[in-house]
């Protein structure tokens, strides 16, 4: 073919040069008439010479080989020989010689070929010493070829020319050419303005009105809008919660030393050292605060006392109002007063006739006709009661259940404990409180039912009352609720209460009994089936006098809890007590309930009690409390005042305060002041009342005030609020006083309640010293008797007589003027006169 | 020994004084005349403050130290003495 293929056949010489490689694979099918590849054996190899890579090697692969030797070879061997299969080839070869061509590659297939064409054969055999010059050759010329430059041709034109015409800008008509000049002079010249009309000019002004653009009225019924689908972008974060160990809470414990360690310390010699250097230090520092105190006010301090002044004058209790019925209290008088514990402007007097015990049992007759009452009075009605409280009999004394303010306990004459319950009243009590101007204007318009509206005043029986022969034997005196936060068992130990409401009394009578009731169902050992079917029969009876049935479960058959006696402390016999006293208890478990009580209060008026349903609990529910002191004291008959326990052991502590001490005057009633700690009212028998002022003076009642002709029977103050305190005074004549109690006696001066303190510990200082001095001056006496009868035992010295002893005397003077004789004498001062005169 | 009970007996014996402590210098009490709670409430919380205040009075002057700390409340007055290896916590009701 071209030049290009003679590489093809020196591909065996030129096999070194790769690049040459890749022609080989065009040229081979080519030369397969040319070549005749074949094999031949190592025997061939030896009877021909051309022995693989020793006689023909790469580099000289050719061998020419004699035709003859080879159809010699052929006829010798026939068909073994390896030149069997190009016999025909060799036979119509024209030379005498054929080359055969190692071929190192494998090119044609076979480790040997034969070339059969003898052109073959000379380019095979020339090619080598030329083969390089051609290759060089070769290449040159081929890139040549390939790097011919295009030649330029014709610019055929496609229109272009018109666009770029349309694009370019040239000038339609030659440029105009302005000069604009001014004449010099003018500038910078004064500028005139002169005023013109626009009106002058058809053009001079020019309007722009508005007009109403028909663009926008035109509304578009089809919009085109582009509409661009966009994938939502989210952007979502997550982090691994990073859970490091966080302090919840830590329990800790303090340091301490254990014993022997805090020994070791403290006898170490620097502890001493220290405790001594620094100990001065520390003294320095209390004494000063001891010396005076620098964080004092003195300002602050003193203006409590300045407000002393300007009330000085009006230390008067005035009367600010009276109450007196004409119906219930004539011929009557009062026993006892209570202030309603809520409700403000409420006050109960209990009546009673005004007979001694004679009189009594000669009008006994009329006496059981003319019922026994306890009268409700508000400050909004001065004439008439507002609620009447029936009684089996005379009460003496009653009050007001402090955790229900609708339960009164009352104790009669004949020993019996009474029970009301005025639920049922109690917005009446309210309402005339309340709104006691408004009854006023009614009373004005119903003038007609005035006499109804006085018999309206409603009566309540009482709810329930004490067993006769269980009772006390003498008419009750003393009646007081027990405080809520704790009750007594039938042992009289203190315990819990569960309930936290009042529910035990203790009455006292001269009949030397103490009694504590319990106001529930008493516990029962074994109740028999009949009485419960019994009672359950009896609930749906209607009470025939309209009482409540709070205390059904106690009407009748009410027996004490327990019963106290009270016997005599020195002698034998016991006393009868008149008034006892309870001393204020707070136990433990209930420090907050004194705060908790107001709020306490109004709950429980929502949800009564029912006392029927409560029940004692037994001994063994109810923890017992050890810090209730069950000590009180109690006033007897005689004039004395006991401290005694009421628990039925064996008591230690019992004593009597003090002996009776008579006075002239009966002091019938007495009331510590509730504001002031060292004030307290006394109430006596010829109507005055006495204000004790501890702190002005103790032998006797800083002011006396006459309240009313008869005698006080009962003193009760009571705090309406920060401004107004009232004191309640009732008389033998059944009138019941309010009186007002002024500035100076309500409001505590600083410190009060410290110097009270002081004083009393004093006074008990005092007592204690008294003691003391009795017990040694009585020991001194008894020493001085035991000396006397010693001194009589011993021989009885002679008695002088009296003129013996005058003489003595005489002559004991006589010696001393004589030795002031000598003594002048001595001192030359001695005049000498008669001494005789002057004996 | 009684020497150092003396002396502490005559502070107690001054009028007002509620309670004495000793403390060491980690703040553990060592002798107390309160109950044992308040003591290690004491304790704990003044060594605390004595600490601090000791700080910053070095920090201000180096070469000055806390001799005497007195805390005046409105009930009553915390005094403390610091030394190098103990300190005395007296507590006082001054009005009393």
């Amino acid at each position: 073919m071209t030049s290009k293929r003679p590489k093809s056949t020196g591909n065996g010489v030129g096999s070194k040069g790769k690049g040459k490689d890749k022609k080989n694979d065009a040229d081979s099918p080519a030369d397969s008439v040319d070549i005749f590849p074949m094999v031949l054996t190592s025997a061939t190899q030896e009877m021909f010479g051309c022995r693989a890579d020793e006689d023909v090697t790469g580099d000289n692969p050719y061998k020419l080989l004699r035709k003859d030797d080879i159809l010699q070879d052929m006829r010798t061997r026939a068909a073994v020989s390896d030149f069997s299969p190009a016999k025909q080839l060799v036979t119509d070869y024209p030379e005498e010689e054929i080359l055969l061509v190692y071929d190192i590659d494998f090119i044609h297939g076979q480790s040997f070929y034969l070339v059969l064409t003898v052109e073959t054969k000379d380019k095979m055999l020339s090619l080598p010493a030329s083969e390089e010059g051609v290759a060089a050759e070769a290449v040159p010329s081929e890139v040549f070829v390939q790097e011919k430059t295009p030649e330029p041709q014709p610019w055929v034109s496609l229109g272009s020319e018109q666009e770029i015409e349309e694009e370019s800008v040239t000038d339609s008509r030659p440029r105009l050419k302005y000069k604009i000049s001014r004449a010099r002079r003018e500038f910078g010249a004064r500028v005139c303005f002169s005023s013109r009309n626009a009106a002058d000019t058809k053009d001079g002004h020019m309007e722009c009105s508005s007009y109403q653009d028909r663009s926008f009225s035109l509304r578009q019924m089809e919009r085109q809008s582009a509409v661009q689908a966009i994938p939502a972008l989210h952007s979502s974060s997550t982090q691994t919660i990073w859970r490091y160990p966080k302090n919840m809470c830590t329990q800790y414990e303090p340091r301490e030393f254990s014993e022997e360690e805090k020994e070791n310390c403290l006898q170490s010699e620097s502890l001493k050292n220290f405790v001594n250097s620094v100990a001065w230090r520390f003294e320095t520092a209390l004494q000063q605060n001891e010396i005076m105190d620098v964080f004092l006010d003195d300002w602050k301090a003193l203006k409590e006392d300045d407000g002393g002044y300007g009330g000085k004058a009006d230390t008067h209790l005035k009367e600010y109002q009276s109450f007196t019925d004409l119906h219930f209290s004539k011929e009557k008088t009062i026993s006892d007063i209570n202030w309603h514990p809520t409700i403000n402007g409420v006050i109960a007097v209990s009546v009673i006739e005004r007979l001694s015990f004679e009189d009594r049992i000669n009008a006994s007759t009329k006496l059981l006709l003319n019922p026994s009452l306890i009268l409700f009075w508000s400050f909004s009605d001065p004439i008439n009661p507002q609620l009447l409280l029936e009684c089996p009999d005379d009460v003496f004394s009653f009050e007001f259940c402090p955790s229900d303010p609708n339960i009164i306990v009352g104790g009669c004459m004949n020993g019996q404990v009474v029970l009301w319950d005025i639920s049922a009243h109690v917005e009446r009590l309210q309402g005339t409180r309340s709104s006691g101007g408004k009854n006023m204007a009614a009373n004005a318009n119903a003038f007609a039912f005035e006499d109804k509206r006085a018999e309206e005043t409603p009566v309540v029986r009482y709810c329930a009352v004490s067993a006769i022969e269980s009772g006390h034997k003498a008419p009750i005196t003393d009646v007081q609720w027990l405080p809520e936060n704790f009750e007594v068992t039938r042992l009289g130990v203190p315990v819990e209460n569960k309930s936290q409401i009042c529910v035990q009394v203790i009455t006292c009578a001269p009949d030397c009994c103490v009694m504590f009731w319990d106001i529930r169902t008493p516990r029962m050992a074994t109740q028999p089936m009949t009485d419960r079917r019994q009672k359950a029969e009896e609930k749906p009876l209607e009470n025939p006098h309209g009482v409540p049935n709070t205390f059904k479960h106690l009407d009748l058959t009410w027996k004490p809890l327990v019963r106290v006696a009270l016997p005599k402390i020195d002698t034998s016999g016991e006393y009868s007590p008149l008034k006892f006293s309870l001393q204020d208890n707070t136990c433990d478990s209930h420090t907050g309930s004194n705060a908790d009580r107001p709020r306490l209060q109004t709950e429980r008026s929502e949800a009564n009690p029912e006392y029927a349903l409560l029940r004692v609990p037994s001994a063994k529910h109810v923890k017992p409390l050890e810090d209730v002191v069950s000590k009180f004291y109690v006033g007897t008959e005689d004039g004395e005042l006991i401290y005694t326990d009421w628990k039925l052991e064996k008591d230690h502590d019992s004593g009597r305060l003090f002996s009776k001490t008579s006075t002239r005057l009966f002091l019938n009633d007495g009331y510590w002041s509730q504001s002031r700690p060292a004030v307290f009212f006394i109430g006596k028998e010829d109507g005055n009342i006495d204000v004790w002022d501890l702190l002005e003076k103790t032998h006797e009642p800083s002011q006396t005030q006459n309240i009313t002709t008869a005698q006080i029977t009962c003193i009760k103050p009571w705090i309406v609020s920060s401004k107004q305190h009232l004191l309640a005074v009732s008389d033998h004549l059944g009138t019941l006083h309010i009186l007002e109690v002024p500035w100076t006696l309500r409001t505590p001066s600083s410190n009060e309640k410290l110097s009270t303190r002081k004083y009393f510990e004093k006074e008990v200082d005092r007592l204690v010293y008294f003691e003391k001095r009795m017990e040694t001056r009585s020991k001194e006496k008894r020493d001085m008797e035991a000396e006397e009868t010693r001194k009589r035992t011993e021989p009885v010295m002679p008695e002088k007589a009296e003129e013996q002893i005058l003489e003595e005397a005489l002559k004991d003077y006589k010696d001393y003027l004589a030795l002031e004789k000598v003594i002048l004498k001595d001192m030359g001062l001695l005049v000498d006169t008669d001494d005789s005169s002057d004996i | 020994m009684a020497e150092v009970e003396e002396t502490l007996k005559r502070i107690q014996g001054q009028k007002g004084v509620q309670g004495i402590i000793i403390v060491n210098a980690e703040g553990i009490p060592i002798k107390t005349t309160m109950d044992n709670t308040s003591t290690v409430q004491y304790a704990g919380l003044i060594h605390q403050l004595v600490m601090k205040a000791r700080g910053t009075i070095r920090d201000i002057d180096p070469q000055n130290d806390l001799t005497f700390l007195r805390i005046r409340s409105k009930k009553n007055e915390i005094m403390i003495a610091p030394d190098k290896d103990y300190f005395l916590i007296v507590i006082q009701n001054p009005s009393d």
